[in-house]
């Protein structure tokens, strides 16, 4: 069981409060019309899946019900740091 | 290689069982090789054995990090089953299925393949909606299936629970008699032992940590005990397709989670088939040896750790309570995790690479046992021709560009 602490609310809160939305940072295409398919196919399936230091979008879906950014490894499941959507992580590993 | 018979069993009794051959061989690698394949589950091994068996290639090694079998092969619920939903993906597992049905006397070791059945409950409106769909599309396709009433569930597997006040009330199932279970690590152990009798060497304890390349193509691995050249490489490392991927400078559609199964303490026999539910998240059934083996859902988050949720699993036995209320009393014994590489359809990946001479099966999510036998013999011929094999084309890698998806999330869903 994950223990996360959510930067909105700032509470180390349990797992089962939070949804999980996947790798963070990565950016909607400004103009989707303007992409031929690889790269339009690039951006909605194919992830890093990084074996390691990883950066992930969660959602605090019973708290403040807002997107926050988590640095996690996800080999040891350990949780480095939280930052708000927007910002930047700290901690980067080889492949984020 | 030494057939296994009655006959073998008698004489080797006779010296007290000390003087079996050894399955197989622990060869060094050698310097050069055909065809690299990499990881040794049973999946690759299947492709080592279907490549040196039907393309007569025999200059192959495989290469495994661990020890043979000792991934996802050791770590699933061991269902059989081909009633997918399209053409596609169904004749690519009713393949396997047929292979299946061969398999002790191909490989000549008993893979305990029994054909018990698979039930996959429907538990409101559209989900039977959603069966009876699947279950013409199957037939159509040419794969037993039918519509059961829950008066019917309840002959097949006496044990369940079909009153309409449950919480999750069983409103019918669809039902493959094909289907059933087989012995894990036999699929594993009788794919290494015949690949090694057509000359694969099978290299343990040697980690793949690169892939080189010269102008656009392999030319063979790094590994933890030095470089092994190769004009193909072929990766079927399941949970860590995306690291071999990344050592190649390409990603995948694919995601990493853990998936979760259970035994309980070995019980008297009480179930004699194998019971679904996609829609409450367990499927179920008991092993030769009496154990009631619990297969959960996958993490909801990316993870390599061969562990997986607290959540998940109390979420998994609350249905299975709900379904078998007399399994409330029953104690759990082990509990493990798989790395399960999962794709964005629910759908393998079997499929030629931008880099000549790399291949990758991956993708297989939570459903990839089934598979072994298609799944090695569709990709032997992948390899071995450099072109999909006609039952693999539709699953290459570039459908995630295209947008030819094969959306099987229904009949895979997460309970396997």
């Amino acid at each position: 069981m994950l223990l996360i602490y959510c930067p909105h609310c700032q509470e180390n809160r349990e797992e089962e409060e939070f949804s999980y939305g996947g790798e963070a940072h990565i950016v909607r295409p400004l103009a989707p019309e303007a992409l031929n398919d690889k790269d339009w196919g690039d951006y909605l399936f194919f992830r890093t899946n990084s074996r390691g230091i990883h950066h992930e979008m969660w959602y605090h879906a019973v708290g403040c019900r807002r997107y926050f950014n988590a640095t996690r490894n996800t080999v040891t499941y350990e949780i480095l740091e939280t930052y708000k959507t927007g910002t930047q992580p700290t901690i980067t590993g080889a492949n984020s | 290689m030494k057939k296994y018979s009655a006959f073998s069993l008698l004489k080797n009794a006779l010296s007290y069982h000390e003087n079996w051959q050894k399955v197989w061989r622990s060869p060094s690698p050698q310097k050069d090789y055909d065809v690299i394949v990499v990881g040794g589950g049973g999946h690759g091994l299947a492709t080592a054995y279907y490549l040196a068996k039907v393309h007569g290639i025999t200059n192959i090694a495989v290469i495994e990090k661990g020890y043979l079998g000792g991934g996802n092969t050791a770590r699933n619920t061991t269902i059989i089953r081909s009633n997918y939903l399209w053409d596609e993906a169904a004749q690519l597992y009713d393949l396997s299925l047929k292979l299946w049905e061969g398999l002790s006397q191909e490989l000549n070791y008993n893979v305990m393949f029994s054909q018990r059945g698979v039930l996959n409950l429907g538990h409101n409106l559209q989900d039977m909606r959603d069966i009876e769909r699947r279950v013409n599309a199957n037939r159509l396709n040419g794969i037993d299936g039918e519509v059961v009433s829950p008066e019917r569930i309840k002959e097949i597997a006496p044990l369940i629970n079909i009153s309409r006040d449950s919480r999750y009330p069983i409103l019918g199932a669809s039902w493959q008699p094909r289907g059933g279970t087989a012995r894990h690590d036999a699929v594993a152990w009788g794919y290494a032992r015949g690949a090694d009798a057509l000359g694969v060497d099978l290299i343990q304890q040697t980690e793949v940590t690169g892939i080189r390349r010269k102008e656009g193509a392999v030319v063979g691995v790094e590994t933890s005990n030095g470089f092994i050249g190769a004009r193909k490489v072929a990766c079927v490392t399941a949970g860590n397709s995306g690291v071999l991927a990344a050592m190649a400078g390409l990603r995948l559609p694919v995601e990493s989670r853990p998936l979760q199964a259970l035994v309980s303490e070995p019980v008297k026999p009480c179930l004699d088939t194998v019971v679904m539910s996609n829609a409450v998240h367990g499927y179920i059934s008991q092993s030769d040896k009496g154990d009631l083996v619990i297969g959960a859902g996958v993490d909801s988050y990316n993870g390599y750790g061969q562990r997986g949720s607290f959540n998940v699993v109390e979420h998994t036995i609350q249905a299975i309570c709900e379904l078998f209320p007399a399994f409330s009393r029953v104690r759990m014994n082990r509990q493990w995790g798989g790395v399960v590489d999962t794709c964005p359809d629910a759908c393998p990946i079997i499929s030629k690479t931008s880099v000549q001479g790399l291949y990758f099966n991956c993708g297989w999510g939570t459903g990839g046992f089934k598979a072994t036998p298609g799944s090695g013999y569709v990709f032997a011929d992948t390899v071995a021709n450099d072109r999909p094999h006609p039952l693999a084309a539709a699953f290459t890698v570039d459908r995630f560009n295209t947008g030819a998806l094969i959306d099987e999330h229904g009949a895979a869903g997460v309970a396997h």
